[in-house]
């Protein structure tokens, strides 16, 4: 969750990594810098709060709608908290031809939850997204840049169980 | 052994540094065209190739290249659309996570061929690690002098950015993806004009696949003519196969264009056959966008030939006996897959994926999605098979961008092949609808 006591702001490291990503573009382009932008942002608290677009669209001099209309359009934006671990699970055909049903169900049961859901601990939140050009190493899910593929119930669990410790 | 242009070097173990890629003859195609070619050769020689773009649409390159105007003192720039999304298909991710600085090389002969001082590589925002990879990839280039002011002494700069998509199939289209990398939403742009006049900021962008990209220095060092000499026809090179579904050997193989079908899925060089016990039912030869195909058509020909693995043998008979190659994204299906519910995923996938512009596919992929899985549920009535032909056939040209041709492809060709298989989930709901359910009737199976 987004302390909302604490002004929204990118740590130095990452103030520093947005405004040589900012410089990337023609001058004047540097709307070019709001997906970045936002990645780095998800990554420093998770999730996309109006808080933090609107530090975003202050950083880039536009306004927020320019930036809440373009986090609503792009699925990898999550605008409500999550867990500490997001497992974005593909559904799409070549991952379902290869069991990918059958793991997603067990990793459900597994979690005890379902998708959209967040476990009561905060851990785990799952999420089904569309084909993430894997489809040979199906079934396959993501949790951050992380890709696990090639998926069967027991690699499943070693993978909660791993994740849970920490 | 077949012609590798793409992964001969792809299992030398450090490819992917610099150093390793330099030793196998990495970037002597930079040294070639800045040293002793110019920027109009190049292009003539992309031309001699006859290269197709590799993204899907297979519109020869060279073509592409030579329609960028050019007007004065107004920057050009070089887009490349590493947005693969197309369900199955990873080849791209295959190819830049294995060797990255063939993309990087690529872009650079291409950069100075098109006169782009600036360049993007716009990868879909879930290969985050793959991203990661590409700029180090490049930031090695740059400390060998390959990258940045003044290459190899010569007064040509360049300067590479790696841009993050953020989960939208629609991006790989190449105005969506050029609205997305100025920050917006990728909603596809009206056309006229085309990205060549006005692209990126409004100045002429050309937009290329990676695949397509990473052709360039073997043609720089070999010459348009040796790479047309590779392959049938117009279909000429090679081709990256993204393989999957129920094969032996599912992966990424870079196959001469002109192989025999019936060799990709059985030889063992290639997909290695069927997985045992079982036989192909069907194959979705070029992307879960091209039509499905039963196991005797995506073999043989309505004349009883034998249908290759080219861009024209695939596409032979039209619609009704044929699919198209695509981005080669190859899935198998055995006779465990259930055709219905594969059509529904799909559908899933472009209500999903339609950015909601135009009103046939904003409206038309929602209906679809909902008359599939309904039937696939047990609920449909046999109006509502017809009903399907319907909508895909009002969404199909009828839209801004191909998303919705892509969306209703899928539909009205497994309609068209399988009806059977939809009439069976309409007349028997309970069997149908039993765990691991699939209709065994009058199909042939290979």
């Amino acid at each position: 969750m987004t302390d909302t006591t604490t002004p929204i702001t990118f740590t130095p490291e990452r103030l520093a990594k947005a405004q040589e990503i900012i410089a990337r573009y023609p001058a004047g382009k540097q709307k070019s810098a709001l997906l970045p932008l936002l990645h780095l942002a998800q990554e420093q608290y998770g999730w996309v709060s109006s808080d933090v677009m609107d530090y975003v669209a202050g950083l880039l001099s536009i306004l927020p709608i320019e930036v809440y209309e373009v986090a609503s359009f792009y699925t990898m934006f999550h605008l409500d908290p999550v867990g500490k671990h997001v497992i974005e699970y593909c559904r799409t055909g070549p991952c379902c031809l290869m069991g990918g049903e059958d793991v997603y169900g067990h990793l459900k049961q597994k979690l005890g939850i379902d998708t959209g859901e967040t476990t009561p601990d905060g851990k785990f939140t799952l999420k089904e997204v569309e084909c993430l050009a894997a489809c040979g190493w199906g079934p396959v899910f993501q949790i951050r840049e992380k890709y696990y593929m090639n998926l069967t119930n027991g690699k499943v669990d070693e993978i909660i169980e791993e994740l849970s410790k920490d | 052994m077949a012609v590798k242009i793409l992964t001969e070097h792809i299992n030398v173990p450090g490819i992917n540094t610099f150093d390793v890629y330099r030793k196998m003859g990495g970037y002597a195609a930079v040294e070639k065209a800045l040293k002793k070619m110019t920027p109009e050769e190049i292009v003539e020689e992309v031309k001699k190739s006859g290269v197709r773009g590799r993204g899907g649409a297979g519109f020869p390159m060279g073509m592409k290249w030579s329609f960028l105007a050019k007007p004065e003192g107004v920057p050009r720039y070089l887009v490349c659309n590493a947005d693969e999304s197309e369900p199955g298909t990873f080849k791209d991710h295959f190819l830049m996570r294995e060797i990255p600085h063939l993309l990087i090389e690529g872009m650079i002969v291409s950069s100075f061929a098109l006169g782009a001082n600036k360049s993007f590589i716009y990868v879909r925002g879930e290969l985050m690690y793959v991203i990661q990879i590409l700029e180090k990839a490049i930031a090695e280039a740059k400390a060998a002098g390959f990258l940045g002011k003044n290459i190899l002494g010569s007064s040509y700069d360049l300067e590479l950015v790696v841009q993050p998509g953020g989960g939208a199939y629609i991006c790989g289209e190449e105005t969506a993806l050029l609205e997305s990398l100025e920050g917006k939403r990728g909603n596809p742009r009206n056309k006229p004009p085309f990205p060549a006049v006005k692209g990126l900021y409004q100045s002429p962008t050309v937009v290329n696949n990676v695949e397509s990209i990473a052709n360039t220095p073997w043609i720089v060092n070999n010459g348009g003519d040796a790479y047309a000499s590779l392959g049938v026809g117009r279909s000429t090179g090679t081709k990256l196969i993204s393989a999957s579904g129920h094969i032996n050997k599912p992966g990424v193989y870079e196959i001469p264009l002109g192989i025999t079908v019936e060799d990709f899925i059985y030889a063992d060089e290639w997909c290695g056959g069927i997985r045992p016990g079982h036989h192909l039912k069907a194959v979705i030869a070029g992307g879960s966008s091209v039509p499905i195909l039963p196991a005797n058509l995506i073999l043989n020909l309505a004349n009883g030939d034998k249908r290759l693995m080219t861009y024209e043998s695939l596409s032979d008979g039209g619609f009704a006996t044929g699919t198209m190659l695509g981005s080669g994204g190859f899935i198998a299906m055995d006779e465990t897959s259930c055709v219905v519910r594969n059509t529904w995923t799909f559908a899933r996938f472009y209500h999903h994926e339609s950015c909601g512009q135009c009103s046939p596919c904003r409206e038309g992929t929602g209906w679809m999605d909902k008359v599939l899985e309904r039937i696939e549920h047990g609920k449909g009535n046999m109006h509502d098979i017809d009903l399907l032909v319907d909508v895909a056939k009002k969404i199909e040209g009828n839209t801004i961008c191909p998303l919705g041709d892509a969306a209703a492809w899928p539909v009205a060709s497994a309609i068209r092949h399988f009806r059977d298989e939809f009439e069976w989930h309409v007349k028997h709901p309970q069997e149908a609808t039993q765990p691991g359910a699939v209709y065994r009737g009058a199909m042939e199976l290979v």
